[in-house]
């Protein structure tokens, strides 16, 4: 489901089929226009060149009948187009008429998500089931970001002061990328997400593994780690559910080990880049809020095994 | 070049040898011909800025995960780009060409106001070092040439940049304001005997739509950012979503501007295209009627469509798709410019001298951004590709493929006039085939690369398949590009010491600009071809099958304005515009109730009113003492003058008295949205009353020393009507805030 691929010709929701279908018709429709342009003027080039020592041709002015056919006839397109217009975006936005079945909020420079029916709550992974059609209501904590996973659905911006919603519905299972799309700030390149469907049996388990509190450290260097997030300021930014959920900051990592990415999409998520992201957040996401807290070796492998267990 | 035409210029007077030397000459100069050239070598130097800032990020988006340049560097070249190239490059550029040609296609000896005219221009450069001076001072912005709220407000925006960015602009856009009353009121007033509304040139028309265009967008962008940059340093909340203002606003405002902000970067260049290419197919420009009318379509309908830029926004279905049907049908009236300019080629005898090549590739490059234009209309397609690589190709086919390569086509053409030297056609091939090949290799892939997800404004990329190739591939298209730019450069260069030396009508073409040297003689003519049609020069050159005369043998325009009167109309049409957007904004917040002071708690509607009739009384005065100075009766008209002074200075005390009665009881301009509106709706409001009051003390003293006794007293009358106009502003301003506490 990634790149080389056009999502966007290549939908997985009724939603983005309906525009997939629209977008290849007028597609057609503009480039059967252009051929003609084209040909208008590839014909006068070819039959209407100068040739030496002739004199200017007669002037002719123009024909109204003419100018009445190509002022008509692409009025009459657009009525096409517009019908077709209204009756896409039918389709692919319909009202919203429940409650949210999903919240998710735009923060520079990562996603928070959450599952307003069972109080969970995660960042940057979005686990929906297959072949349900989802209300996802969507907010923003600071400035302007735009929710697009093109596969799925339409894009819409997150507005700071006002709820925006999209239907979120995924037609087989698979992993689905999505981005920001509308700049907002040094991170927003790296403001990558996933949409991950799964069958309804398998994401009910992922559920509940949410809802559980985050499990006590049994290692040594588990604990060691654990206290270094306790007491060298990750607290106040990161909460973790069963520890503290004071912070609302920066991602929630209750479950972080059993995410697949890592800075919302800056790095997969594996052992090693974990311990390379807290060791310098700014090498690989620039401008992002989490600063260089240098960490020791021993400190960031301490934080790192902690953290790996909260699956 | 025919006998006929060359007897008009019997009376030869060496261009050289009576223009004034030295480079002193320049700075000081008001001649349209040298404003015009300043301009193009000023936007010429922002281009190669703005080209380089282009390659760069190019450079840094040729690979996945590349580190060339740091995020922030990079939002802030894209953000320079965009501004640069849309403020410092295009607009300019094309109000330099219209300063240059426009009074030579009309047969005037000058612009209407050349003082105006050479302050528009130096305003130019003053606005670029500014914007400039940020990176001395903290960092350019990095907000994106759109400025998005809230990401432009000082808790996200922390340098000065947005601060320089601001500035800049307010400075640039009162000179396109300037220099577009300056067109309006030159192609008004200034056209030579016979040269009718119906027979000007197309290139004149446009500019002449154009220019109502820029009169009418600007003050939205000025008033938007002036917002902006009160919230950003008197603490107010127009913008700033946590504290009750509203993000959208921000975008409706901006949007406002910036969607005739791009029709006032095509519309000058369909001017350039409807010279160029019936003069190199040897046919008049076919259905002129339905190409100039279609242009005033454009412009309504250019102010109708701007929210199509927010399909994303989520504003609700019955406004996307009022946006969408008007955004269509805007599609009509450049389709019928686009079939008008082809169907010109046909039954011709075309010349494919490189400003032709470069015409007919705007021809199709512009179709093509056009119709990627017409797929955003239809709402759910721009629900997948706005905001990505689709859209940064979409206008850069309309911008680049279509402007600047009709910029191009035109500079072509027009340089034999401008320097007295034809530029070199094998030089010109090339720049042409290397512009040509690098413009669509860089841009055309972009397409794809949006439709295969990748977001614009992105600093780098993951290394998914396909999008490190395809980037690669744009950015050497983009190098080739600025490579023909290097090429155009040499070929200027090389041209200007040795090209062919021109003659007043190298291409045989007919308007008025060719019926003179080349370059023209300081007053522009020594004499004007009678003019009865389109294509005056035809007519000299075919005596025996002219133009069919247009409008009658002895047509005018049965209208006749008085230049002063069309610039002061012209002032007072914009400033409309920008305190029609501060009342908007005043009516926007105040529809509901809300904490703080309000205007029954804080208002005395009593005596304002009291001030609004000494205002109204003063409107009365000046009236009578016009009428007074137009029967020569100069006393009254003194004692009239005072009058009016004294009771507009009784409004602006008693104003500045109940603002000080506000301040001491704790409310000032942040307070809440109702005090921030309040004081910048009437603040703004009171700053044009202090000004007109100054003008009148102008005026006074101009009186006293006796200036109005020959009877020259159009300043006057000019005074006199913008004096109305704040008046009349604040009947408006007093009937929202104050009218419905006294009902």
């Amino acid at each position: 489901m990634n790149g080389g691929d056009i999502p966007v010709f290549h939908p997985f929701s009724p939603e983005t089929a309906s525009i997939s279908h629209l977008f290849i018709l007028v597609l057609i429709v503009c480039g059967v226009i252009l051929a003609i342009v084209v040909g208008m003027i590839g014909y006068g080039l070819i039959f209407f060149r100068h040739k030496p020592d002739s004199a200017d041709p007669a002037p002719h002015f123009g024909n109204r009948k003419l100018e009445i056919i190509w002022t008509v006839g692409p009025i009459l397109i657009i009525v096409c187009l517009f019908t077709l217009t209204v009756r896409g975006m039918r389709e692919s936005d319909p009202a919203a008429n429940r409650q949210p079945d999903l919240i998710v909020i735009g923060h520079q420079w990562w996603w928070e998500v959450r599952y307003p029916q069972t109080g969970v709550v995660t960042a940057n992974e979005i686990h929906i089931p297959v072949g349900r059609k989802w209300l996802v209501h969507l907010e923003s904590a600071d400035v302007i970001h735009d929710f697009w996973v093109q596969a799925l659905a339409r894009k819409m911006q997150m507005i700071p002061g006002q709820t925006n919603h999209i239907w979120l519905e995924a037609d087989a299972p698979g992993t689905y990328d999505g981005t920001c799309a509308e700049y907002c700030g040094a991170g927003h390149s790296w403001m990558r997400f996933s949409v991950i469907a799964e069958s309804p049996a398998a994401f009910d388990a992922w559920l509940r593994e949410q809802e559980n509190t985050a499990a006590m450290p049994a290692t040594d260097s588990a604990q060691t780690g654990l206290k270094i997030f306790q007491t060298m300021t990750c607290i106040n930014c990161h909460s973790i559910r069963g520890i503290s959920v004071a912070a609302s900051a920066a991602p929630y990592l209750t479950h972080v080990a059993d995410r697949t990415i890592l800075g919302a999409g800056v790095l997969s998520n594996t052992e090693t880049n974990l311990f390379r992201w807290l060791k310098n957040p700014q090498d690989f996401k620039p401008g992002c809020f989490m600063p260089n807290l240098k960490l020791t070796d021993a400190q960031a492998g301490a934080l790192t095994s902690y953290l790996e267990t909260l699956k | 070049m025919s006998e006929a035409a060359s007897t008009f210029n019997a009376i030869e007077t060496p261009a050289a040898a009576s223009a004034p030397r030295g480079l002193f000459s320049w700075v000081a100069t008001v001649d349209h011909k040298r404003i015009g050239i300043l301009y193009l070598l000023t936007t010429l130097v922002f281009f190669v800025m703005g080209g380089v800032e282009a390659l760069l990020m190019r450079i840094q988006l040729a690979r996945p995960n590349n580190t060339f340049l740091s995020p922030d560097a990079f939002d802030q070249l894209f953000t320079m780009h965009g501004t640069t190239m849309i403020f410092l490059v295009v607009m300019p550029t094309l109000i330099g060409l219209a300063n240059y040609l426009v009074p030579l296609m009309i047969g005037a000896r000058d612009m209407a106001f050349p003082r105006l005219n050479a302050l528009s221009f130096w305003l130019l450069p003053c606005g670029g070092l500014l914007l400039h001076f940020s990176l001395l001072a903290g960092g350019a912005p990095a907000v994106g040439w759109f400025s998005y709220a809230p990401l432009s407000e000082t808790p996200y925006a922390t340098t000065s940049g947005v601060d320089y960015w601001t500035l800049s602009l307010l400075i640039l856009g009162v000179g396109s304001v300037a220099a577009s009353i300056n067109l309006i009121a030159t192609i008004l007033t200034q056209r030579a005997p016979g040269l009718t509304i119906r027979r000007l040139p197309l290139f004149v028309w446009m500019i002449f739509i154009n220019s109502f265009l820029v009169i009418l967008a600007l003050p939205a962008l000025n008033a938007a950012i002036v917002m902006l940059f009160i919230d950003r340093h008197l603490g107010t909340h127009f913008f700033a979503p946590a504290n009750g203002g509203s993000a959208v606003l921000w975008q409706h405002f901006f949007w406002s501007f910036g969607h005739p902000e791009v029709y006032i970067m095509a519309l000058p260049a369909f001017g350039i295209i409807s010279e160029v290419v019936p003069v190199f197919a040897r046919r008049p420009i076919f259905g002129y009627e339905f190409v100039a009318a279609s242009t005033v379509a454009i412009a309504l309908l250019s102010f109708g469509v701007w929210a199509h830029h927010m399909f994303a926004v989520g504003l609700g279905h019955p406004v996307d798709l009022f946006f969408a049907a008007t955004s269509m049908m805007i599609a009509v009236p450049t389709g019928i410019k686009v079939f008008a300019w082809s169907a010109t080629m046909w039954g011709g005898a075309i010349r494919l001298t490189t400003a032709m090549l470069f015409a007919v590739a705007f021809l199709i490059q512009f179709t093509i951004g056009g119709l990627s234009g017409i797929t955003f209309a239809v709402v759910p397609i721009d629900w997948q590709v706005t905001g990505t690589y689709y859209l940064v190709a979409h206008f850069h086919y309309v911008l680049f493929g279509g402007t600047f390569f009709a910029v191009f086509a035109g500079l072509y053409y027009w340089f034999p006039k401008i320097t007295g030297r034809m530029l070199s056609e094998r030089l010109g091939k090339l720049n042409f085939w290397m512009a040509l090949i690098g413009f669509n290799t860089a841009f055309f892939v972009q397409h794809f690369l949006g439709l295969m997800g990748m977001a614009r404004r992105i600093y780098t990329y993951p290394d998914l398949p396909g999008w490190g190739l395809l980037n690669m591939i744009s950015t050497i298209g983009a190098f080739l590009l600025g490579a023909s730019v290097l090429i155009l450069l040499w070929n200027i260069i090389v041209s200007l010491r040795h090209g062919k030396p021109a003659g007043d009508n190298p291409w045989q073409a007919w308007t008025l600009e060719w019926a003179t040297t080349s370059p023209p003689p300081a007053q522009n003519f020594d004499r004007v071809p009678p003019i009865r049609s389109r294509r005056p020069l035809w007519d000299l050159a075919h005596p025996e099958n002219p133009d069919p005369i247009v409008g009658g043998a002895t047509a005018r325009d049965g209208f006749v304005l008085e230049k002063n009167r069309v610039g002061i109309v012209s002032f007072l049409i914009t400033e409309s515009v920008f305190f029609l957007m501060l009342i908007l904004a005043y009516l926007y917040y105040n529809n509901h109730d809300m904490n703080g002071p309000t205007p029954t708690s804080m208002l005395n509607p009593q005596r304002t009113g009291i001030y609004t009739l000494c205002l109204l009384a003063s409107s009365f005065t000046i009236w009578l003492a016009v009428k007074k100075l137009e029967r020569k009766k100069h006393s009254a008209f003194r004692w009239l003058l005072m009058l009016t002074i004294l009771l507009g200075a009784v409004f602006i005390i008693g104003q500045g008295r109940e603002y000080l009665r506000i301040f001491h009881e704790g409310v000032m301009v942040n307070s809440n949205l109702f005090a921030t509106t309040f004081f910048t709706l009437t603040g703004f409001h009171g700053l044009h009353v202090c000004i007109g009051i100054i003008a009148l003390l102008i005026l006074m003293a101009l009186a006293f020393a006796g200036d109005f006794k020959q009877g020259r007293i159009e300043a006057v009358k000019s005074i006199g009507l913008y004096w109305h106009f704040v008046d009349a502003v604040w009947l408006v301003v007093f009937s929202v805030i104050y009218l419905k506490l006294l009902l």
